[in-house]
């Protein structure tokens, strides 16, 4: 990748609060080829069918050797790759048993009986304001809820949390397609086998005491490796993904007062904002994880067979052709069918998870917390370009209801 | 007074009618509100309720997860019209553009829309069909029926017609722990609809839900008591069994008798109309005021060679609707084509299935992807070198990428790699379809055209 290509500049730190403008360069053309033979797709329909084409593949395994392979297991590691990194049949019959306990139609109470702890959880982060007339919203309230959420889902005690985190932060950098990645790349594998030996143990011992959560509930269903795999990966998507979500709504909606004081009064805004946050500011900002098993036509273009592609999905989410005034945050946008959780097979498998805490968290921080704006704009944001969103959002704030 | 503002005066203040108050009729009204028409509105229907949702009747309703009287079809606004509820229309007079309805009552259109449907085919013996404990499934209270005997305790479980009607209720049936015997006169179940190869996957699929499914047999008798109670059925090979509860599904008759005599192509095969849902007359002349949409209509498609289709799809007697209202209050450069490509899904053992395009026309079939073996895969049919539809096993995912092959005329067989492709070259079968001259239970795509290579036009003097 060289400097001046247009993903060196998506990835370039200096572009990170405000990507959009980049994006929007990209659309001029939707299939674009970069000099290393990457090709990345920026405009909607066509992001959305090739996220649905068969032709495309998420096993990394099928790039052509001298191209990043994100996702993949080092050798020594010896895990197999998380389920979003396979294809069908092994990506169907992972994501089924996993849906098992998490989801209908076997457990359609599931996640609706995480509310009330995530509630607790909420009000407790939200009375700690109390007294403070400045937070962090990512330290103070975005960041440990999913992080208490994922360990209820998995089943993980919250306490060694202090543990994993670091883990959890190497392996999403991993995912950053950065120039000189090698190091973060093998940072990752390194966290990625350390944190696999943390759940294995952890793992071992749910199957000896089951205990709530998913990793107790699929333990006699799965293999030891595939269930450590897909614990890595739950553990870090649950990680880095809502904290980014439930931070971006917060600031957009920090930028946006007047739709801020209608939220106020109307707490059934709700539902669409926080889907046009999804469209607006989504957390995952694009997939740099496909490849071409086949030439495929797009647009006009024929992307070779073996090319990695990268779907912009921030980008595709802002195309003009999809979206009426898509650079305008408008919580009444109608027919908002954003690609924030992906499409196709691969479609988010926390997306219900995320949009429950997602409505846990932002009425009721807006309902009790009242702010004066936010101290810096731009905060300063993560280093990682795919899983964009604030490192730290201070804000200021001047009371706090019951 | 110009056509144009004729529509004008058409879309303030004129007569708009709809016969068949279902699916079809109400998306239609509600599309004509929506796009401004402020005239008069009139639905006719025969059944006694407001539009309702015939899916859930053989799925989760006979399951009691929903009670039929709560399929009601969700309304997308309000349309301000007036019900003519439990009426049938028993004819219509063009010259005088009136509908004429049971009870005696007129009413008069400036446009007519007809979206009367099917009706589940009966019984071949009336006296048979009249016997306690035989069912036919199309109504909300079909349902209601079946599901109060269902549950009240019945031993055995007689469907007739392995369709899609008929699968899903051998399907609810296993579910709720009763004994089923599906008796099928082709060599496999879905076997219209999706052809033998396919067939035979839900074929296993019943036998290993309990199903005692008996293919190419047919039920030559059903057998009452003394007090008209359905007890025993008598098949095609000789034997007999001991059922008493029958379910007839033997597919669909569509609501067309009631125009007899009013001088439009309309038949047992449907009302045919063009691409903009304008019926046509005897003479295959387009009329300018009636137009049709949903299960009873038939219409060519370029897809498709032209063939005439008639479809028993819900998407497309919503789309088809949305259409015909859209044109009957336009002008005629502003008029759009229904090109829907057909779409059907059912569910059934626990299993998505799902079709795009038209498989009947398929003259060969590939497994694209997954396996016929694990009941999870993608076939897709060949028509002539041409990817022609696609149907999927759980594998519902897959059909948008289909779709565009099959409305891109992409070539078949398929020879790109693809995530789940299990073997090196495709090689195609024969799709299995049933000879189209034997009846079958339905096969939910009906190619109702001829060949464009016959010569089979015959000139019709009078009625169709
Ligand atoms: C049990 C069942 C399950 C189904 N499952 C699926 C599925 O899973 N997927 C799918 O794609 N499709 C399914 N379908 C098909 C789908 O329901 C139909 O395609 C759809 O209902 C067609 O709508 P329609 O409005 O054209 O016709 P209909 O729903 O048939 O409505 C026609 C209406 O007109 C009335 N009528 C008839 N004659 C007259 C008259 N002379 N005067 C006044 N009124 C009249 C009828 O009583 C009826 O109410 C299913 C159908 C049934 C019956």
């Amino acid at each position: 990748m060289t400097p001046d290509t247009i993903s060196a500049q998506i990835i370039d730190y200096a572009n990170r609060a405000d990507p959009y403008p980049l994006y929007a360069e990209l659309r001029k053309t939707p299939v674009r080829r970069e000099d290393d033979g990457t090709y990345l797709v920026s405009t909607y329909y066509e992001v959305r069918s090739l996220a649905n084409d068969p032709r495309l593949s998420n096993d990394t395994r099928n790039r052509p050797p001298g191209y990043a392979r994100p996702g993949q297991p080092a050798e020594e590691s010896g895990l197999p790759p998380g389920f979003i990194f396979t294809d069908p049949p092994v990506h169907d019959r992972l994501r089924d048993t996993i849906n098992r306990p998490f989801g209908p139609p076997h457990s359609p109470r599931f996640l609706d009986a995480l509310r009330g702890d995530l509630t607790k959880v909420v009000t407790e982060l939200l009375d700690a304001f109390e007294g403070k007339d400045q937070v962090d919203i990512v330290e103070d309230f975005a960041y440990p809820l999913p992080v208490t959420a994922i360990c209820k889902v998995l089943g993980v005690p919250r306490e060694d949390e202090p543990r994993f985190h670091g883990w959890a932060d190497a392996l999403a950098a991993a995912l950053d397609p950065r120039p000189g990645g090698d190091d973060a790349e093998q940072k990752g594998q390194q966290a990625r086998q350390e944190l696999g030996s943390y759940l294995a143990d952890l793992i071992e011992t749910k199957r000896r005491h089951p205990g709530p959560g998913i990793l107790s509930a699929l333990a006699p269903d799965m293999t030891p490796a595939d269930l450590e795999a897909t614990a890595v990966l739950l553990l870090v998507a649950g990680h880095e993904t809502t904290v980014n979500a439930i931070t971006n709504t917060t600031l957009t909606l920090l930028r946006h007062p007047d739709i801020l004081e209608r939220f106020q009064k109307e707490p059934d805004l709700a539902v669409p904002l926080i889907e046009e946050v999804l469209r607006y500011e989504p957390p995952v900002q694009f997939v740099t994880w496909t490849t071409a098993l086949a030439d495929i036509d797009v647009a006009g273009t024929t992307i070779p067979k073996g090319s990695p592609v990268w779907l912009m999905l921030a980008a595709a989410n802002r195309d003009p052709k999809r979206f009426k005034d898509p650079d305008r945050f408008d919580p009444d946008r109608k027919d908002n069918e954003h690609l924030g959780f992906y499409t196709g097979i691969h479609y988010c498998f926390g997306a219900p998870l995320a949009r429950i805490e997602l409505h846990m968290a932002v009425p009721e921080l807006f309902r009790r917390v009242k702010f004066s704006g936010p101290l810096e704009d731009p905060p300063p944001y993560r280093t990682n370009a795919v899983l964009r969103g604030p490192r730290h959002l201070p804000v200021a704030i001047e009371g706090l209801t019951s | 007074m110009s056509a144009d503002t004729d529509v004008e005066v058409l879309r303030r203040q004129g007569r708009i009618v709809v016969v068949g108050a279902s699916l079809a009729g109400l998306r239609a009204a509600e599309t004509l509100r929506e796009q401004g028409f402020t005239g008069s509105l009139t639905v006719i229907g025969d059944e006694p309720y407001e539009p309702y949702d015939r899916p859930p009747l053989s799925k989760q309703a006979l399951l009691g997860r929903a009670r039929p009287e709560d399929t009601a079809l969700p309304r997308r606004r309000d349309i301000d019209a007036v019900w003519r509820l439990g009426v049938a229309a028993e004819g219509l007079d063009r010259d005088a553009k009136q509908v004429r309805l049971a009870n005696g009552d007129t009413v008069a259109y400036d446009r007519l829309l007809i979206t009367t449907g099917t009706r589940a085919r009966p019984w071949i013996h009336p006296e048979e069909a009249g016997l306690d404990g035989v069912f036919v499934l199309r109504t909300r209270d079909d349902s209601a029926r079946l599901c109060r005997k269902l549950t009240g305790g019945v031993s055995r479980v007689l469907v007739i017609g392995a369709g899609f009607t008929g699968s899903e209720v051998a399907s609810a049936c296993r579910e709720l722990g009763l004994e089923v015997t599906v008796a099928e006169r082709g060599p496999a179940p879905l076997v219209g609809a999706l052809g033998g190869v396919v067939g035979a996957v839900a074929d296993r699929l019943q036998r290993r839900h309990g199903v005692d499914l008996r293919c190419g047999i047919s039920v030559t008798a059903l057998e009452g008591d003394y007090v008209g109670r359905l007890r025993r059925a008598h098949l095609s090979d000789g034997s007999a069994i001991d059922v008493d509860v029958a379910v007839v599904s033997l597919g669909a008759v569509r609501n067309t008798e009631w125009l007899a005599g009013s001088g439009l192509a309309a038949g047992p095969r449907g009302i045919a109309c063009d691409a903009g849902c304008r019926v046509f007359d005897v003479n295959g002349i387009v009329t300018d005021d009636i137009y049709a949409a949903g299960d009873v209509a038939r219409s060519p498609h370029p897809l498709f060679d032209y063939q005439f289709l008639s479809l028993e799809h819900w998407g497309n007697a919503v789309e088809q609707a949305e259409i015909a209202a859209h044109n009957m209050i336009c002008a005629g450069p502003d008029r759009r084509p229904h090109l829907w490509l057909p779409m059907f899904w059912s569910s059934q053992f626990g299993v998505n299935i799902k079709s795009v395009g038209v498989p009947p026309l398929g003259d060969q079939l590939v497994v694209a992807q997954g396996t016929l073996g694990e009941e999870r895969f993608v076939a897709v049919y060949g028509y002539r070198g041409r990817v022609i539809a696609a149907a999927s096993f759980d594998g519902a995912k897959w059909l948008g990428f289909y779709q565009q092959q099959i409305e891109s005329g992409a070539p078949f067989p398929p020879e790109y790699r693809t995530v789940d492709r299990r073997t090196e070259t495709l090689e195609p079968v024969d799709p299995a379809f049933p000879d189209p001259h034997l009846p079958t239970h339905g096969p939910t795509v009906t190619l109702t055209g001829h060949s464009p290579s016959e010569r089979r036009i015959k000139f019709v003097p009078s009625h169709a």
